[in-house]
């Protein structure tokens, strides 16, 4: 190419300068190629986990919780799907208009319209939030029919937790509902699965003790989602494990025979199979309905529940601390047997005892006159024990107490034991600090006093009684995921036979013969007949004057001033198999309130099955058994 | 061939000029846009809308002016040169007073019809001003410190009203445009050691003069691990999208971290990097090796050039994409820190496309008026 003279030089620049520059191009190029095979080649495994990080989301899924079941397989607790309505933002271009077009077919007050539009303003708009659930049938379906008005509605199924039995098993079963802030801090592990949206844990009773075995293991689904968090598509899905199924020892057909019997006092009943401890029946009364704590109890309604006086939310089986009163007397009779006492002893009974200056009555104003043993539990004489207490003192009666399971706890499977009290001089000394009265030890020989015992401890003790003194424990789990828990072999508790045959005399004597204090309680069935002892527990002092006035009947006094009823019993008396105890609250008296309920209930047990399976060979029980239909 | 008027300056007749036009070089050209329109149908989740057919329409328009200006004698070019930068310049004072703001910074201008970015157009006429300036002084006038001081305003000012808005990397780019231009009409290679030696010294005062987020850009591309999800967001998202593609892709459409937003400005700036994740390292390869073959088209046409003024324009040209390309491709793979500069022909967006076309029609101009020799004094063409 030719180039001008005087343009030479200058073009001659430009041309070694373009050459400089076009190699920085190159030189560049080759650095831009080397930055992409680095990352794309060296590096691309490490990136590419990190796309997938990015891309793939775990997200839990909820396992299906476990049903429990009663020893014959009915459901007592089970899943049933919760027709729901929930709303997708973006799906609508007027949030409010789809709630008032949805408040037509579901009430929709402001406050669960404040909460909803609360939800909406926090979670993306692709996300759904539940706007109504627990719909009727009928709901569920207008909503469905009326889809295409209801823009960014979704009709949903879920699961919620079903309690048939309502408040007939809500002492039992306990209820389940959202995990709180509190229940996440003490979970342990990882407990992700928690976090989910309308998870519900175990808050009481059986639900609550074996909540983890009941929750089962979540799954999870690997979805692909955007940088959102909008999910494209599943990926893979690990459905998790079913919770397992909870069989209890109960026999519901018992167990709402007994409800029916005591709704409407405040009391409770515990039945037990004397060898095995298995619990057949258990009633606190009253109660609260379960379904409403999951689905969130009405504010009003709640209060409802605390304020009552009958104490619905309390499980009185096992919380409700009673003096035994009367049904204390055979352990001091066993007591007296232990310490020498001959039961042929006799002692008169003129109507009061005198320690000191101070008079004990009996509760026969006249006097029993001279009774053994076997009549003074028969009649419940009281100056008899007052006596008899007196004799062996107070550290023999809360020995004997102790071996018949009193003043203890168990370990039982529904939360909330209380331990009662079995007062001793040392306890008296290291709690009060006090010395123990003369007194208090004859007041105790009737079950009085600092005396403190529970229903299912009456029914641990009479349970001892009947089985020959072996120290069974009560229990109300059979079987956990189809496996049957072993029955624990029970020690002796080491009394004598001829002292046990004393307390079950007594108790035979109570029922079964003329004159017994619950002789019109009975049950008049060969072999079914039941062994008892009614209980008065006095809640109020009786004045002196009141005492020269004469006694008030408890009708002529207010609810809360009546004594409690108790009675506690066995079955049938030749061939003892189960115990019972029940207490009704300020229910009057043992004979009169408490008996007749009892009877009914045992009769019910023993006329249900009589050929029920001997303890330690109970027939299998799993998943698969035994579903009664 | 060999056809004396050529070399006469006698004047070309359209027809003449057709054919000498580079028909192949359009061709290239196209070839790169149509990757862009690929990806933009990509992005649009395989759709034409809204990206790949407005973006083929611009094209289309763009390959209007590049034929047109082509056409344009080259001394008319030259006689338009300060007159079409003052036009850029009074847009980019009009943008400081009437502009509106878009990505955060004044950049835009509403011209009723269109919305023009005037620091587009001022890279343009930028290197018709510098190189009507050097064309007309002597290798040995260039390096006279008084003949730098216009050029230097040239550059100057423009720079200045650009980092009002504030827009770094255009002001970074027009910086390099100017100083290439420069190089190449001869400038002595001590200016270039000297202001690199000022530049490093007031890189400190700079620093203490940029924005916020200028310096953010600078702190998170030195250590992207710094803000994973705020500034370093881009970068890390970028690099994982490029790194995650390997050699082949993860095939067309299938990007997840595009295809997810995990990537972000992928129509825009981040547009290389959804290649890269889609077509793999040969698909990245691709494209940088069709920038290759445009850069060392636009060399040969400055080097046969035998005009001053043309070659000063066609290497401006080139070197105005090699920075581009580079700076992009350089931000998207972590070299360099995410400023505003789009791939050119590939990115999504019309102001830059349309003066980038603009300027392949100057240089195809240099190209069919190659042969012309314009005498150094103003009476040739004044």
């Amino acid at each position: 190419m030719q180039i001008s003279g005087r343009d030479s030089n200058r073009y001659q620049t430009f041309t070694r300068r373009a050459a400089l520059l076009a190699g920085a191009q190159g030189v560049a190029f080759i650095a831009l190629a080397g930055r992409m095979y680095y990352l794309q080649v060296l590096k691309t495994d490490q990136y590419r986990m990190l796309a997938e990080e990015n891309r793939v989301s775990m997200r839990l899924l909820a396992p299906l919780r476990g049903n429990i079941v009663d020893r014959f397989g009915r459901i007592l607790a089970a899943n049933r799907q919760n027709y729901r309505a929930m709303l997708i933002s973006e799906q609508t271009p007027d949030v409010e208009a789809t709630l008032t077009r949805l408040s037509n077919i579901v009430e929709i007050d402001d406050f669960t319209k404040k909460r909803i539009l609360r939800d909406i303003s926090r979670s993306p708009r692709f996300m759904p939030v539940t706007v109504a659930e627990g719909l009727t049938w009928d709901q569920f379906a207008q909503v469905n029919i009326n889809e295409p008005d209801l823009a960014g509605i979704v009709p949903d199924v879920g699961e919620t937790r079903d309690y048939p039995y309502g408040e007939e098993l809500a002492h039992i079963l306990g209820y389940v509902a959202a995990v709180s802030e509190k229940d996440l801090q003490q979970a342990e592990g990882n407990q992700q699965v928690l976090k989910l949206p309308g998870f519900r844990i175990g808050k009481e009773g059986i639900e609550k003790t074996y909540d983890r075995e009941l929750r089962g293991v979540p799954g999870s689904s690997h979805v692909e989602v955007n940088a959102y968090g909008r999910v494209i598509r599943e990926l893979a899905k690990d459905p998790g494990t079913p919770g397992s199924e909870v069989v209890l020892t109960l026999d519901m057909d018992v167990q709402r025979f007994a409800w029916d019997r005591l709704k409407g006092e405040s009391a409770s009943s515990v039945v037990l199979d004397i060898h095995t401890g298995d619990v057949i029946s258990f009633v606190s009364a009253p109660a609260y309905d379960p379904n409403q704590f999951n689905m969130g109890y009405g504010t009003a309604d709640y209060k409802a529940l605390l304020e009552s006086p009958y104490l619905p939310l309390m499980n009185k089986a096992l919380a409700g601390m009673y003096p035994p009163g009367s049904t204390f007397k055979m352990v001091v009779a066993m007591a007296a047997v232990e310490a020498g006492v001959d039961p042929s002893h006799r002692v008169v009974c003129p109507g009061h005892y005198s320690l000191g200056s101070h008079d004990f009555h009996c509760w026969k104003k006249g006097g029993h006159g001279a009774l053994n043993m076997h009549d003074a539990i028969k009649h419940s004489c009281d100056v008899f024990f007052y006596d008899t207490a007196k004799r062996i003192g107070i550290e023999a009666v809360a020995d004997m107490a102790k071996r018949f399971g009193l003043g203890e706890t168990y370990g039982f499977e529904v939360p909330g034991e209380k331990p009662g009290l079995v007062p001793t001089p040392g306890w008296k000394r290291a709690v009060k600090g006090e010395v123990w009265h003369p007194g208090e030890t004859v007041i105790a020989g009737i079950g009085q006093g600092y005396l403190l015992t529970t229903p299912l401890q009456l029914a641990v003790m009479t349970a001892r009684i009947a089985n020959g003194g072996y120290a069974i424990e009560p229990r109300i789990t059979r079987a956990i995921g189809g496996n049957l828990l072993p029955v624990p072999q029970p020690k002796l508790i080491g009394v004598s036979e001829r002292a046990i045959g004393v307390a079950q005399g007594g108790m035979n004597g109570v029922s079964n013969e003329i004159g017994g204090t619950a002789y019109r309680s009975r049950i008049a069935e060969p072999g079914m007949e039941l062994a008892g002892k009614t209980g008065t527990a006095q809640v109020r002092r009786i004045s002196r004057a009141e005492r020269l006035s004469g006694v008030l009947k408890n009708e002529a006094l207010e609810w809360r001033q009546r004594d409690h009823a108790l009675f506690v019993c066995f079955a049938p008396v030749h061939a003892p198999r189960y115990a019972m105890s029940v207490v009704i609250e300020h229910g009057g008296s043992g004979s009169g309130a408490a008996a007749p309920v009892a009877r009914d209930i045992m009769h019910e047990v023993l006329k249900r099955n009589p050929a029920r399976p001997q303890a330690g060979n109970p027939p299998p029980v799993g998943p698969k058994t035994a579903r009664a239909g | 061939m060999l056809d004396l008027r050529r070399f006469t300056g006698h004047e070309m007749r359209l027809g003449e000029k057709l054919i000498e036009f580079n028909w192949g070089f359009l061709l290239l050209l196209m070839l790169i846009a149509s990757i862009g329109f690929a990806m933009l149908y990509s992005v649009a989740e395989g759709s034409f809308s809204p990206w790949a057919f407005r973006q083929a329409a611009r094209f289309a328009v763009g390959v209007g002016i590049m034929v047109s200006v082509a056409m344009i004698d080259l001394r008319l070019w030259m006689r338009l040169a300060y007159p079409l930068y003052g036009i850029a310049l009074a847009m980019l004072v009009a943008v400081e007073v009437i502009g509106f703001v878009g990505m955060g910074a004044q950049r835009w201008l509403n011209l009723g019809f269109v919305s023009v970015q005037p620091s587009e157009i001022m890279k343009v006429t930028l290197i018709l001003a510098l190189a009507r300036y050097f064309h007309g002084l002597t290798l040995e006038e260039v390096s006279r410190i008084r003949n730098l001081l216009i050029p230097l305003g040239f550059v100057g000012t423009p720079v200045a009203l650009v980092v009002l808005q504030p827009d770094l990397g255009t002001a970074i780019l027009l910086i390099a445009t100017g100083a290439v231009l420069f190089f190449s009409a001869g400038l002595r290679w001590r200016y270039f050691i000297l202001s690199g030696a000022a530049v490093l010294a007031v890189i400190p005062i700079l620093w203490s003069r940029l924005h916020d987020y200028q310096r953010n850009r600078v702190l998170t591309f030195l250590e992207p691990e710094r803000d994973p999800l705020g500034a370093g967001y881009h970068i890390l998202q970028s690099k994982i999208a490029l790194g995650s593609g390997g050699i082949f892709g993860k095939g067309f459409m299938e990007g997840t971290q595009s295809q997810l937003n995990f990537l972000p400005e992928k129509h825009t700036d981040f547009i290389f990097t959804m290649l890269g994740e889609e077509l793999g390292l040969v698909g990245g390869l691709v494209l940088l090796a069709l920038y290759f073959v445009v850069l060392m088209f636009s060399l040969n046409v400055a080097l046969r050039c035998r005009n001053q003024f043309g070659r000063l324009v066609a290497i401006g040209v080139s070197m105005t994409f090699f920075f581009y390309v580079f700076i992009n491709t350089s931000m998207v793979m972590g070299l360099l820190p995410v400023v505003g500069v789009p791939l050119p022909l590939v990115s999504y967006g019309g102001t830059a496309m349309l003066s980038l076309m603009f300027a392949f029609g100057l240089l195809m101009s240099v190209h069919i008026h190659r042969n012309l020799e314009i005498s150094r004094g103003p009476s040739a063409f004044w």
